[in-house]
């Protein structure tokens, strides 16, 4: 490295260790001792890393304007080697996008933390929910800054372990375990696919790398992603049925990442996942763990956009989930469920940005990572100002709240920052985003994706004005709404702090330094028409969510809900995705598959080895009535032997 | 192989008969008895066709030397401490089980 580091990039492990040392410290010694304490502990390890994590920022952005947004690895070291070229290390690779997100998981999980301490106070396992979630973050720090693709795998995994641990939070309810059961199964059947795409990229990669020469190993990203090897792995051609080595692999990779980030037909888990503790839901199910999948694809996008393929299943996609999920989102009454369905919508919004983006048209790229920017804090502000509201009324459910506005001004007003800055509105954060998306999008041709934003972008201002109102708005309907009072203070410092990015996030002129390729560095500006129009059909969503139900009564939203009759009930019901699944897991795989298997294993493997142990039982049954406790008998057959063996002998010779 | 056991004057091989008899009526009567004395009495019908056995082969293998007689001797010392041990346990037993009866002997079984 030519340049100097400053003392966060020359000790960039610190980012890592920090909050695994917690997670050790807390789950471990800490947390036996005093729940409160490893709640404080944890937090503070946290609040730490955010601070490291802004001082590696800091000097790569001033380190980036000097060496052009390079991408390094400030410290690794070889954790597994398989062959010469195919080393695995453990390290930390600094990136715009990695900076980007470790901003983002840091800020996010440290306000969570602190959140949580008043969220979950007094609950019982206050120290085992702090330990998971330091966990999470330390696994989601590794998978962020993660130089090749085996790194990235294995914490992969391990948020997916925290997730599956932090869903099953409250494992005295059936539904939650349930739940985390859904989203582990599911998430690793995607899994699957990551892993035969790493394995066929390692195979081909192990092989470009030996003509290639160099010294980076297969795995690496840095490696990938170079030029040259690009060329050389698309150059390989056909493989299974026709379809390219590259994209084959890259559509496998995206399989874990489409699982991760709950892409249609992956997405159940999500929605589900939602009973954890909703603390849990900000962090893990809106503003990180999802958006890995995002990051995954953004991370190979060079890749992606080498096989063009691969990057179009991506953008369709994400297209689709973005319309399905936005529209479900409309008929929930559960507010997590509603946002949770937002999430999901959202993401497909990442997914197709970054489907639209190409070598010539990269802006898809800058605004996918700029998306996940700025909805992580405005999503992760909803889902902390839903738990604020579900905290007070003691319900999930959009009807059984209703005029909160006054007895809750602070939860209302930055739920209120919150909704208009995902329905984008200017200035909020979502409006700049959203607006680079769309114009992504109509800028790269895709012109039918960019009708699909547009319209996904009313109906995102509609369900969320619908729960905004359905809960702020009007009376009371019960007796808990009316006697719902604030949040504790500890509560509401994060909701003001994310009120506060999410309205500024916007003007973060990310285009400066996340970006693809070279000569395309202009920053988008604002394109009129594409803000009048994306702006128009959030002031419409909006407008409609009011008619309906700003007046708080659900006469209206019944009325409405009767006269779609069939759609509103089949949208309802999610598009009875879920009962597909259960028909084609239990009626065709449990029937066909699991249960002729399951009988072979108890009937012949297990018969067998019961058969061998019988037959030895038998055996010495049988030789057990010959022991009489008679010593002249057991003389008797001794007699009888030994004679027997020498007329034997006798008549061997 | 009968006549000619009848008819020649006692040689290596009545001898012999004569101590394999000995040997199989003690080892009848160990294996049958049902009184502990008499299954000792049989051990020593066993134990004394030994003896006779390393006589036999002295007089008649190796007539220069002993050694089959003092190890004889040495049989019939150790048979008679046998004995004594024997017939102390066998008075132990019968004060406390009131038998002698081996068949009986089997608690060890269960």
């Amino acid at each position: 490295m030519e340049y100097e580091l400053g003392f966060a990039l020359r000790n960039a492990w610190l980012i890592l260790a920090i909050p695994f040392l917690s997670f050790l410290l807390v789950g471990l010694l800490v947390r036996p001792l005093s729940e409160k304490a490893a709640g404080i502990i944890a937090t503070l390890a946290v609040f730490a890393s955010a601070a490291f994590a802004y001082a590696m920022a800091a000097e790569f952005l001033t380190l980036g304007a000097a060496t052009g947004w390079k991408t390094f690895v400030p410290w690794s070291f070889e954790w597994l080697r398989f062959q010469e070229r195919m080393a695995v290390h453990i390290g930390v690779l600094v990136d715009p996008i990695s900076i980007l997100l470790l901003v983002v998981v840091t800020t996010v999980s440290s306000l969570v933390h602190l959140y949580s301490l008043g969220y979950m106070h007094g609950e019982a396992g206050f120290g085992r929910y702090f330990t998971f979630l330091n966990l999470f973050t330390f696994s989601m720090l590794g998978l962020v800054t993660a130089p090749n693709l085996l790194q990235m795998f294995v914490c992969w995994e391990l948020v997916g372990a925290s997730s599956f641990c932090l869903i099953g939070f409250y494992f005295d309810r059936p539904s939650a375990v349930a739940a985390s059961k859904k989203a582990f199964i599911v998430t690793r059947f995607a899994d699957l696919g990551f892993l035969l795409g790493i394995l066929i990229l390692g195979y081909f990669g192990y092989q470009v790398a030996g003509e290639v020469g160099g010294t980076r190993q297969a795995f690496d990203f840095l490696f990938l992603t170079d030029p040259v090897v690009m060329g050389k792995l698309n150059a390989i051609g056909a493989g299974i049925l026709g379809i390219p080595v590259l994209t084959l692999a890259l559509c496998l990779v995206y399989m874990g990442g489409a699982g991760k980030s709950a892409m249609f037909p992956l997405h159940v888990w999500l929605p589900d996942a939602m009973e954890g503790p909703t603390p849990v839901s900000a962090l893990i199910h809106a503003a990180t763990m999802v958006v890995a999948g995002v990051y995954l694809v953004a991370r190979l996008f060079p890749l992606f956009a080498t096989s063009g393929d691969a990057l179009l299943v991506v953008g369709y996609i994400g297209a689709f989930t973005a319309l399905f999920a936005a529209v479900i989102a409309c008929t929930q009454d559960d507010i997590k469920r509603v946002l949770a369905y937002s999430t999901l919508s959202q993401l497909g919004y990442m997914m197709f940005a970054l489907g639209v983006a190409s070598v010539e048209h990269p802006l898809g790229y800058t605004a996918s990572m700029f998306h996940l920017f700025t909805h992580a804090f405005f999503k992760a502000l909803l889902f902390l100002g839903a738990g604020s509201v579900i905290h007070a009324v003691h319900s999930n459910e959009i009807w059984r709240m209703g005029g909160l506005r006054r007895k809750m001004p602070v939860t209302h007003l930055t739920f209120a920052i919150a909704t208009l800055a995902i329905a984008g509105i200017w200035p909020f954060a979502g409006f700049f985003s959203k607006d680079e998306v769309l114009a992504a999008a109509l800028g790269s041709g895709h012109y039918g994706i960019f009708g699909i934003g547009l319209l996904v972008a009313g109906i995102t201002a509609f369900y969320m004005s619908r729960i905004y109102f359905a809960a702020f708005w009007g009376g009371a309907r019960t007796e808990g709404a009316s006697h719902a009072h604030e949040s504790p203070v500890i509560m509401l410092i994060p909701l003001v702090v994310l009120a506060v990015l999410s309205v500024v996030a916007g003007f973060f002129p990310i285009g400066e330094f996340v970006r693809f390729g070279a000569g395309h560095g202009a920053p988008h500006g604002i394109n009129p028409a594409i803000a009048a129009a994306g702006t128009f059909a959030g002031v419409l969503g909006i407008g409609l969510a009011w008619a309906i139900y700003g007046s708080g009564g659900t006469a209206r939203a019944e009325a409405l809900a009767r006269a779609f009759g069939g759609a509103y009930t089949v949208v309802r019901r999610k598009f009875y995705v879920d009962e597909l699944y259960l028909f084609v897991t239990h009626k065709i795989i449990v029937r066909f598959v699991a249960a002729p298997i399951a009988w072979f294993d108890r009937a012949i493997v297990d018969g067998g080895v019961n058969l061998s142990a019988k037959g030895g039982r038998l055996f010495g049954f049988a030789l057990g009535s010959l022991q009489t406790g008679q010593v002249q008998a057991y003389g008797s057959w001794f007699a009888g032997g030994a004679v027997l063996l020498v007329l034997v002998l006798w008549g061997l010779q | 192989m009968i006549e000619q056991l009848a008819t020649m004057a006692p040689g290596p091989l009545h001898w012999l008969v004569l101590t394999a008899l000995l040997f199989a009526i003690g080892t009848y009567g160990i294996l049958t008895r049902r009184n502990a004395v008499g299954v000792l009495m049989a051990v020593e019908l066993a134990l004394n066709s030994g003896a006779l056995n390393f006589v036999v082969f002295n007089r008649y293998v190796a007539p220069a030397g002993v050694d089959g007689q003092i190890m004889s001797i040495f049989v019939i010392a150790v048979a008679a401490a046998e004995v004594v041990v024997g017939m102390a346990i066998f008075v132990v037993l019968f004060r406390h089980r009131q038998t002698v009866d081996v068949t009986r002997m089997n608690r060890i079984r269960d």
